[in-house]
């Protein structure tokens, strides 16, 4: 049925929504890629933004300064995404909590700094400009379709993916690492998969936002790029997958309006993340999980007068 | 190889002074309260240009850099009392929200200063540049490395031989034991968030005045600390000192041998002693 409602979009929008649902859709797979590793592997990443932003470098780097197949460009910024996040995944994979979140954090930035400073290829604080979507999905409403039409099956990736029995085994390893070691799990193995792939699935969205945005510059990959995904993830609820759908529609819905009235859109993010910290962390799906879990067990104890 | 030079080692030195003058203030914070102060970035930017101004206004540096210190404590006392005392004990959720407030402070400062650069005035004594070792170098950055060496003794002294010192110790160790012998460790706390920001309200002044102060300033400067911290260990002063003499060091190396790619030199060492020492150098477990 969401899907129905997604593919009349187009129909009933002015191409402006149209292009935001567009923009949703597109983080919701970095969202989800984050979520991988923080809602079911237990590991917060900060350097997500950074593995979707060399993505978007590497795909313009290719298909503008080289001038080559702007498909080509994407798969090999997919690619390189892929590797990134296999060089994060080997330094990072045997902290956890807070270690893992400061070294992704530390690796983002540093891809940030050579983003800024390695002018001759990044082309500096004056980023990249693309060459523009091909032909067949230039206006917003066929680019939009063809972002469903790849994310839609990403989703259902992601989705088999968490339910599988390496993501039940993710699982494990977040509610306790040493009981799935003593199992025979090789937890270091199962956490470096994990985060290649969530690598992978930033880096597809880091190629579809070439496709969307035909620029990128050391802002792509900074670290509110990071932020804004994680909270992305966050506000949709850590865990629950599919609420990265609702988080990035709240993220981006609220920066747009934001961004009409003020350019203080740094500080809403900010007093969004301390808000959220301390109310929900949980997340909006969380929370409704929440509530719904209360419910169900008050009615099925109808004696029971807590709550 | 080309020449690294007794310029660039003392580029680097103090270069190191000024970064383990910030992370010294970071792993404090980090060591005893088990906090990830990620707003320590921006409070050395609102910490330098609150001390430009004050530098400015009163036309001099030590009243430029007392205020900054003063407001950035202040600023930390808010941000531990006011806004962490919501989420006590949760790490991630603790991280997360210093993050949000460093976006929050280091958009304000874009509202006040503007997104211009701004140099701290350095003192007329300290103006011009001296002869050590057959080079000319600027007397600034020496007053720098022996600031750095100045604030590494302070520390170790208060940390090792003052009765708050030990206080702090055992509080990195056990709080609990030290709240059950009837000592207030939340005044310990407190008192240790506002001196570790301080510390990083000394740094924007001091690096305010020879790196100059810009709206992403805050961010690299972060990045150098956490790269000191996550070289030293969490907490550790000696592992800060030598996280930050080593990542100064390669970072001015780099600098003269691959100048756009100088960033990632502090990578390298960070990934090899990773490989070996997930904790850092001077870490223990939590």
């Amino acid at each position: 049925m969401v899907l129905l409602a997604l593919a009349v979009l187009p129909a009933v929008l002015p191409s402006y929504q149209v292009s935001v649902v567009t923009q949703v859709l597109i983080f919701s797979v970095l969202a989800m890629s984050i979520d991988i590793l923080a809602g079911f592997a237990g590991r917060t990443s900060l350097g997500h933004g950074a593995i979707f932003g060399v993505s978007s470098y590497v795909a313009i780097y290719w298909s503008s300064t080289l001038g080559g197949d702007i498909w080509i460009g994407i798969a090999l910024g997919i690619l390189a995404a892929t590797a990134l996040a296999g060089v994060f995944a080997a330094l990072a994979i045997r902290t956890s909590g807070v270690y893992f979140l400061l070294l992704t954090l530390a690796l983002g930035m540093i891809v940030w700094g050579v983003c800024l400073r390695w002018t001759a290829v990044t082309g500096g604080e004056n980023g990249l400009r693309g060459v523009g979507r091909p032909a067949f999905i230039a206006d917003h409403a066929s680019f939009y379709y063809a972002v469903l039409i790849i994310v839609a099956p990403l989703t259902w990736l992601m989705w088999r993916l968490v339910h599988s029995p390496f993501g039940l085994t993710l699982r494990g390893i977040r509610d306790s690492e040493s009981r799935m070691r003593s199992l025979g799990y090789n937890v270091p193995l199962h956490l470096f998969v994990a985060f290649v792939l969530s690598g992978f699935f930033a880096g597809v969205a880091g190629g579809l936002y070439v496709l969307f945005n035909n620029f990128v510059s050391p802002s792509t990959v900074q670290l509110s790029q990071s932020v804004s995904a994680l909270l992305m993830a966050i506000t949709g609820g850590v865990g629950t997958l599919l609420g990265s759908f609702v988080g990035a529609a709240a993220i981006i819905v609220l920066e747009n309006a934001v961004s009409a009235y003020t350019a203080r859109w740094p500080s809403v993010l900010g007093i969004a993340f301390v808000l959220i910290m301390i109310f929900a962390p949980e997340g909006v799906v969380g929370r409704a999980r929440l509530l719904l879990a209360r419910r169900r067990s008050r009615s099925s104890k109808p004696d029971h007068s807590g709550g | 190889m080309m020449g690294i030079n007794l310029f660039q080692i003392l580029n680097g030195l103090t270069f190191a002074a000024l970064i383990f003058i910030v992370a010294s203030g970071f792993t404090l914070i980090f060591g005893l309260l088990r906090i990830v102060n990620l707003a320590h970035g921006a409070l050395y930017l609102v910490g330098g240009l609150a001390g430009y101004s004050a530098a400015k206004a009163s036309g001099s540096f030590v009243v430029g850099a007392l205020a900054a210190m003063a407001l950035v404590a202040a600023l930390g006392a808010v941000l531990d009392r006011g806004l962490l005392s919501f989420v006590r004990g949760v790490e991630l959720r603790q991280v997360l929200l210093t993050l949000g407030v460093a976006f929050i402070l280091n958009d304000i400062s874009l509202v006040i200063w503007g997104g211009d650069t701004f140099s701290v005035p350095v003192p007329a004594a300290l103006r011009g540049a001296m002869w050590i070792g057959g080079v000319m170098y600027p007397k600034y950055r020496i007053f720098v490395l022996v600031l750095g060496l100045l604030v590494f003794t302070a520390l170790w002294l208060l940390l090792n031989k003052t009765r708050l010192g030990a206080l702090i110790r055992a509080g990195v160790d056990d709080p609990e034991m030290v709240e059950a012998m009837g000592i207030n460790i939340r005044r310990v706390f407190l008192g240790t968030f506002m001196l570790g920001a301080a510390l990083a309200g000394l740094g924007g002044v001091v690096g305010g005045a020879f790196l100059t102060l810009y709206p992403s300033a805050d961010a690299e400067i972060l990045v150098f600390s956490l790269a000191v911290v996550i070289i030293g260990g969490r907490g550790s002063l000696v592992g800060a000192a030598l996280g930050a003499l080593l990542v100064g060091l390669l970072n001015a190396i780099g600098q003269v041998m691959f100048p756009e790619l100088a960033y990632f030199v502090i990578f390298g060492p960070m990934a090899v002693l990773l490989a070996f020492r997930p904790l850092g150098l001077f870490g223990r477990a939590a």
